[in-house]
């Protein structure tokens, strides 16, 4: 007689503390081995897409907020660079320092977020919220320029929607030096300790060649061991002007790619990040934010798909026009969506306990994913 | 303590039950309770915040309302439970953790059961606590309860052994099981204590001091595991099983769970004062001594067992908000491949020093 043993069938979300929103992880278990991973989405389906082809250039914009709703600032940069290209407008200098200092300061934030979230999912409460202390002093620079605090519309085509505060500057710089230190705190908290380290070190291995085959983009594939970083590769607005480092994963504690490299990758940026705020924010220049935003937008003919660094990785918009004041349709490869894809991938052979730190060491943003 | 009540009840069983239920009211419960307002306002300050604040002054009723709360809260029983271990389970975590306080040693005047096998009846009665926690987590019909609950034993069971190792080695050092009889031959002073070398006399009582040390530090981690505290908290781990064995249950079902949780807390951190630090002598001579007055010594030795146990309570509470969690494979990697090594290495040489 042989003994018929069933696999465990567990539903990880979408009401789950750790699957990061509203994602779906239908695991087939071994009692904790897990055998198969399937990632489910769609639950926070918002037609994105579709809605833009209704609306006017400048109206998609309040839209893209809406994607990686913790990098906000970052998706308005990707499309006014998209829609200036089309244009071809020449953006004014003070414009595009400003736009690369937000655009900074919201990676720093959406890092931090990823950084304190797989504290959490590791374990370790407390860097959670000393992460969320330091996102919070970004988020009120961001509300001093622009009110928002989340969603900022506030890269517009050609311009911005408001011009920094006076005080913006001082107050930047004083962030600056007040955050270095907590990323060294933060390092001794969590980064280096020892039982981090055992969770992060030598799971969910992401080989380089698995990661360009399977489209792996941002801080994942440099975790991996690629120096690929589109301002670097495919320079756009005036990142060329700026000298910082594309650190990557080196395998340090584990191997190369490994969860704990794809988490030290975002420390390491949020540094760089801050290099470039230090070289851009005492070199604004005097200026109209508003003045090269065009009366009307209406691109010729033609389609464009233009690539920009965001936090989570390679944010491309492709843009068909036809020419008149609606985009005839607009594609957006969002990075959380194609790097979510190498899940199960990373997951086979690992326990439960490891899915969690998979998923949050790939740091995805379930309202990119869906759209 | 047993004539006095006797002499007022004129009952003996009556006094013996009062007796018995006594540390569970007058201290167990109400040291849960602010221990849970401890635990939170402790983990604010270490998070850079403030914790509750708005329920009484300085939030101090913060758990009074909680508990309030828990009680009015419907009692949620999930369907395709199995009913009658699910209402049991909490029940018996609950006995499991309290019935420990029954042979801990508050002060001299005071010992629920003075049993001459007080630790040995500890250690056989907190593993109540795991067929509670087996059964919750069964009953539940959640798949996360039932990994939460497995883990769990697995973990309760491994880490039992280092613990009742060291247990061993400590029963071999005072030659006795009782823990009040521990108790008493650690008097005096800090330096007649177990963890300096206990009531040993000259070179092995120095030589004694690090194996000593050893024997405390796996005790304590030990212990944190048994009672599902982080950097072992995995049973519950809140990223992967929601709530682990618990999950399913609401109300005061869910705050029997709660309670057991944190009295659990104060046992440990008893038996690691009682077995190494003293138990409830003071570092220095007594205050009532000093000036004569008898019925003052109890109070003192109260005092001090508070204060040395609530300091290893702090320290659980430090560790929880400082470290992160160990994997399930990891935890049984420190528990056989380290601690119980550790553990029969430390009892023997212990054994041969004491001999000598």
């Amino acid at each position: 007689m042989s003994l018929k043993t069933q696999e465990m069938v567990l539903n990880m979300g979408p009401q789950h503390p750790s699957t990061h929103g509203v994602l779906r992880l239908e695991l087939e278990l071994e009692g904790e081995l897990i055998l198969d991973v399937k990632p489910h989405i769609g639950y926070l389906h918002r037609c994105f897409e579709k809605h833009c082809e209704a609306m006017t250039y400048p109206q998609v914009i309040p839209y893209t907020d809406r994607m990686d709703y913790l990098a906000a600032m970052y998706n308005n940069f990707g499309y006014a660079v998209a829609v200036e290209r089309m244009l071809g407008i020449e953006v004014p200098e003070r414009v595009e320092y400003i736009r690369v200092i937000m655009g900074e300061l919201q990676r720093i934030a959406s890092h931090l977020v990823a950084i304190g979230t797989y504290g959490i999912d590791i374990g370790a409460f407390t860097p959670f919220l000393y992460c969320f202390r330091d996102r919070e002093k970004i988020l009120n620079l961001f509300e001093m320029t622009c009110g928002a605090r989340l969603l900022y519309n506030y890269m517009w085509v050609g311009g911005l929607s408001h011009d920094i505060h006076p005080d913006f500057q001082r107050l930047t710089k004083e962030f600056i030096d007040y955050f270095k230190p907590q990323v060294k705190e933060l390092n001794n908290l969590l980064s280096y300790n020892k039982i981090f380290i055992d969770r992060t070190a030598d799971v969910g291995v992401l080989p380089l060649d698995t990661a360009i085959n399977y489209g792996i983009t941002g801080p994942n594939l440099r975790a991996s061991g690629l120096k690929f970083d589109i301002r670097k590769d495919d320079p756009y607005s005036i990142y060329d002007r700026f000298d910082f480092d594309i650190p990557i994963g080196e395998g340090t504690h584990g191997t190369v790619g490994d969860c704990w490299d794809r988490y030290y990758i975002r420390v390491l940026e949020i540094e760089q990040s801050i290099r470039i705020i230090e070289q851009a924010i005492d070199n604004i220049p005097e200026g109209d934010v508003q003045s090269a935003i065009p009366k009307r937008i209406k691109p010729p003919k033609g389609t464009i798909y233009t690539r920009v660094e965001n936090p989570k990785g390679e944010l491309g918009y492709f843009i068909i026009s036809d020419g008149s004041v609606n985009p005839w349709r607009v594609k957006v490869r969002a990075p959380s969506f194609v790097n979510l894809t190498v899940m199960g991938e990373l997951c086979k052979g690992h326990l439960v306990a490891d899915v969690i730190a998979i998923l949050g060491s790939i740091d995805i943003v379930l309202g990119e994913i869906d759209r | 303590m047993y004539e006095i009540l006797t002499d007022i009840i004129g009952n003996q069983i009556v006094a013996y039950v009062i007796a018995a239920a006594l540390p569970l009211f007058v201290f167990i419960l109400p040291f849960a309770l602010v221990a849970v307002l401890a635990e939170r306002k402790v983990s604010a300050f270490m998070q850079d915040r403030l914790g509750p604040m708005r329920t009484g002054p300085y939030g101090l009723l913060q758990t009074v309302a909680d508990i309030l709360k828990l009680i009015q809260k419907e009692d949620i029983v999930a369907s395709d439970t199995d009913k009658k271990l699910f209402n049991l389970a909490p029940i018996l975590v609950f006995a499991g953790s309290y019935a420990a306080f029954a042979a801990i040693p508050f002060t001299s005047a005071y010992i629920g059961s003075s049993a001459d096998v007080g630790i040995f009846f500890i250690i056989a009665i907190s593993s109540l606590v795991v067929a509670g926690i087996l059964m919750a987590g069964w009953a539940s019909n959640n798949k996360y309860s039932l990994l939460g609950s497995m883990r769990s034993v697995a973990q309760i069971i491994s880490y039992e052994i280092p613990a009742a190792l060291v247990i061993l080695t400590m029963v071999m050092l005072t030659g006795t099981l009782s823990l009040s009889e521990m108790t008493e031959m650690q008097t005096q002073y800090f330096w007649n204590w177990n963890i300096f070398g206990g009531a040993e006399t000259g070179i092995v009582k120095i030589l004694l001091i690090p194996f000593m040390l050893v024997g405390f530090i796996i005790f304590y981690i030990s212990s944190l595991a048994e009672v599902n505290r982080t950097p072992f908290d995995i049973p519950e781990a809140e990223s992967e099983l929601v709530a682990g064995y618990h999950t399913e249950y609401s109300g005061m079902k869910f705050a029997m769970f709660f309670l057991a949780e944190y009295a659990n807390m104060f046992a440990v951190s008893a038996i690691v004062v009682a077995l190494f630090f003293g138990g409830y002598h003071s570092p220095f001579g007594y205050l009532g001594n000093a000036i004569g007055i008898d019925w003052l010594i109890p109070v003192e030795q109260l005092f001090w067992f508070t204060v040395k146990g609530t300091f290893f309570v702090i320290v659980q509470m430090w560790l929880r908000w400082t470290l992160p969690r160990l994997r399930v494979d990891q935890l049984m990697n420190v528990c056989w491949k380290y601690l119980i090594p550790y553990a029969f290495v430390n009892l023997i040489i212990v054994g041969i020093l004491t001999l000598l």
